[in-house]
């Protein structure tokens, strides 16, 4: 790659006086940037590692790729949670190959050196070959500089100096009690069964389409038929920029988190019955909004029954509490395609036919078998296409909405613009 | 004809007859005369790679449809704005190894092997082998189809992408 060529090309032109914020294609498309952004986003942001629901006793684990590392999340023999990164601390390989289960110690199949669950190395075969220089207890499996959970929401951090995960999700906490909220006990779990598809599109244009409501009615009218054949009003609103049949802002949480905030008009599981849940779900549906006013009052209760969103916490973690509630983390694997994983997420105490209710629900849009994302997933890799223009077409236009004095559409671009301007001062250093 | 006996013991050579016919309609998106197969509670899932034994309703599947989500199913990916299938997957699948595993009343049990290979524009193919897993309804002469499980052998199903085609 030609480096003269860039060298004086900014990521982002953002001119409010003219209203105008445009994206230079090529952070969409290079490797080189991939690599920056390894260093300056990957390593110094709160990247999410799990649920704790999902390592329900001790010794329960589970092994993932964490900004493209593989760790280990798993609850030691004391009940802590942990994570370590799943390397063998003598040559290199994976301690631990299994996709989840339930073990006291982690073991290398190359020379047999094995682990705890708390990290520490306990054997290590023929270790009286060793001098005596040589200490175990130095060389225990890693774990990174920083883990941190918010209400169940484990995250990590390779910078040892970042800020406290609290203050990183800021006014973000805001939105995810309002998730959580939903559960009477104030205890969401991590459902069974996980959705992972590839994309073949840059990992941030899914930051995008996962709050960019402008895109529903192009993309998704399928699925707007959809509803509109089981009885649900889809009928776009009449004031003036209005796209979608409800209204829903766009928000500016800090620290580059932002979400939709839009009142509900596609039915939710907690608690707005649509026909799709049938006659015989209104009953229960009833009853879980009785008991949110109950417990919230009535302000708060419509707050968490009658609207929904779809939140960023930057850089890779989406909650879209939308026709059911799903945790989406994605993670690049070259600057042309990335991993998404997503999981279901309900109240840990909910009824059976609740929570198939809730299943039901996620299918209907979301995942590699839903009514929605497969479009998704081909605007993105059409995006992906035509970035191949990236020289000759060197800007995408952001500008929707810009210079507005009154709230935000989820239909602006707002909200991507919000991303883009904290992705470049990362990117810039600071 | 005597149905009842012929419920008792259809032969293999009748299940793979309409499990071919069902798999041509399918490769030659002829959704509509498929959806003919099926009975009025027909129901079609795709359990989650990592948990292929499951029930749909504790664990989040790929798809888990009734016969009215199937239909939408159908009118949804018959429709030009679906953009996932559009232009449509070409499909090719083989069936095999195709075996009775239980039959109860008028319900037969049927499980078989399947390579349904996929392209679409100028993608690379992808390749999803799996089992299917059929409970089956004698209606008359006919069969019908009263289940359809599909069992993904992919330890994972990123790489083959989105399910938007019949599977």
């Amino acid at each position: 790659m030609d480096k003269r060529d860039r060298r004086n090309a900014a990521f982002i032109i953002d001119d409010p006086d003219n209203k105008r914020f445009l994206l230079n294609r090529e952070v969409l498309v290079s490797e080189d940037i991939l690599r920056r952004e390894q260093a300056a986003i990957f390593a110094k942001c709160w990247i999410y590692v799990g649920h704790a629901s999902e390592l329900k006793a001790p010794n329960d684990f589970v092994t993932r790729r964490v900004a493209r590392r593989p760790v280990i999340f798993c609850r030691d023999g004391q009940g802590e949670i942990r994570c370590l990164l799943n390397t063998c601390r003598h040559r290199g390989a994976i301690v631990c190959t299994a996709r989840a289960g339930n073990a006291r110690r982690f073991n290398c199949v190359y020379h047999g050196w094995s682990y705890g669950n708390d990290g520490k190395l306990l054997g290590v075969p023929g270790d009286e070959a060793y001098a005596a220089s040589f200490q175990k207890s130095e060389y225990g499996l890693t774990a990174p500089p920083r883990f941190e959970s918010y209400r169940d929401f484990w995250f990590l951090n390779f910078d040892a100096e970042a800020q406290p995960l609290k203050d990183y999700l800021g006014r973000a906490t805001d939105y995810i009690d309002l998730v959580i909220e939903q559960s009477p006990s104030g205890r969401m779990q991590i459902i069974a069964g996980t959705q992972e598809y590839d994309v073949a599109a840059n990992w941030k244009l899914m930051v995008e389409n996962s709050v960019d409501d402008y895109h529903l009615p192009s993309t998704h009218s399928t699925w707007l038929n959809y509803m509109k054949n089981s009885g649900v009003n889809v009928t776009p609103t009449k004031e003036a920029g209005m796209l979608l049949p409800s209204k829903g802002l766009a928000i500016d949480l800090g620290n580059g988190n932002f979400t939709t905030d839009n009142v509900n008009f596609r039915g939710r599981p907690v608690a707005k019955w649509i026909p799709i849940y049938g006659e015989d779900a209104k009953p229960e549906i009833d009853a879980i909004r009785k008991e949110l006013v109950q417990r919230l009052g009535p302000a708060r209760a419509a707050r968490v029954a009658d609207t929904n969103r779809n939140l960023v916490i930057f850089p890779n973690l989406v909650i879209n509490d939308g026709s059911s509630v799903t945790v989406r983390t994605f993670y690049p694997d070259g600057a042309g395609k990335m991993h998404v994983t997503a999981w279901a997420l309900g109240p840990q105490e909910e009824s059976e036919t609740a929570r198939a209710r809730r299943l039901d629900a996620f299918l209907t849009f979301y995942g590699p078998g839903g009514f929605a994302t497969p479009d998704d997933v081909e605007a993105l890799e059409l995006v992906q296409q035509g970035l191949a223009n990236w020289q000759d077409v060197p800007w995408s236009e952001m500008s929707r909405g810009m210079g507005k004095d009154s709230d935000f559409l989820n239909s602006d671009e707002h909200h991507l613009r919000i991303f883009w301007r904290h992705w470049n001062r990362l990117m810039e250093g600071g | 004809m005597d149905t009842g006996s012929a419920a008792a013991h259809p032969s293999r050579a009748e299940i793979e007859d309409f499990l071919f016919h069902e798999a041509a309609l399918l490769d030659d998106w002829q959704l509509e005369a498929w959806l003919k197969l099926l009975t009025e509670d027909a129901v079609y899932y795709v359990p989650p790679n990592d948990k292929p034994d499951s029930d749909h309703r504790d664990t989040l599947f790929t798809i888990a449809d009734d016969i009215t989500r199937l239909k939408e199913r159908v009118i949804r990916i018959m429709d030009p704005n679906c953009h996932a299938e559009q232009p449509h997957s070409r499909t090719r699948r083989m069936i095999s190894n195709v075996r009775i595993t239980g039959i109860e009343g008028d319900l037969i049990r049927v499980a078989a092997n399947f390579v349904c290979y996929r392209y679409r524009r100028f993608e690379r193919m992808r390749e999803y082998v799996g089992s299917y897993r059929y409970v089956l309804k004698r209606m008359g002469n006919d069969l019908r189809i009263k289940e359809r499980r599909v069992l993904l052998d992919a330890q994972e199903l990123g790489s083959l992408g989105s399910v938007s085609f019949i599977l």
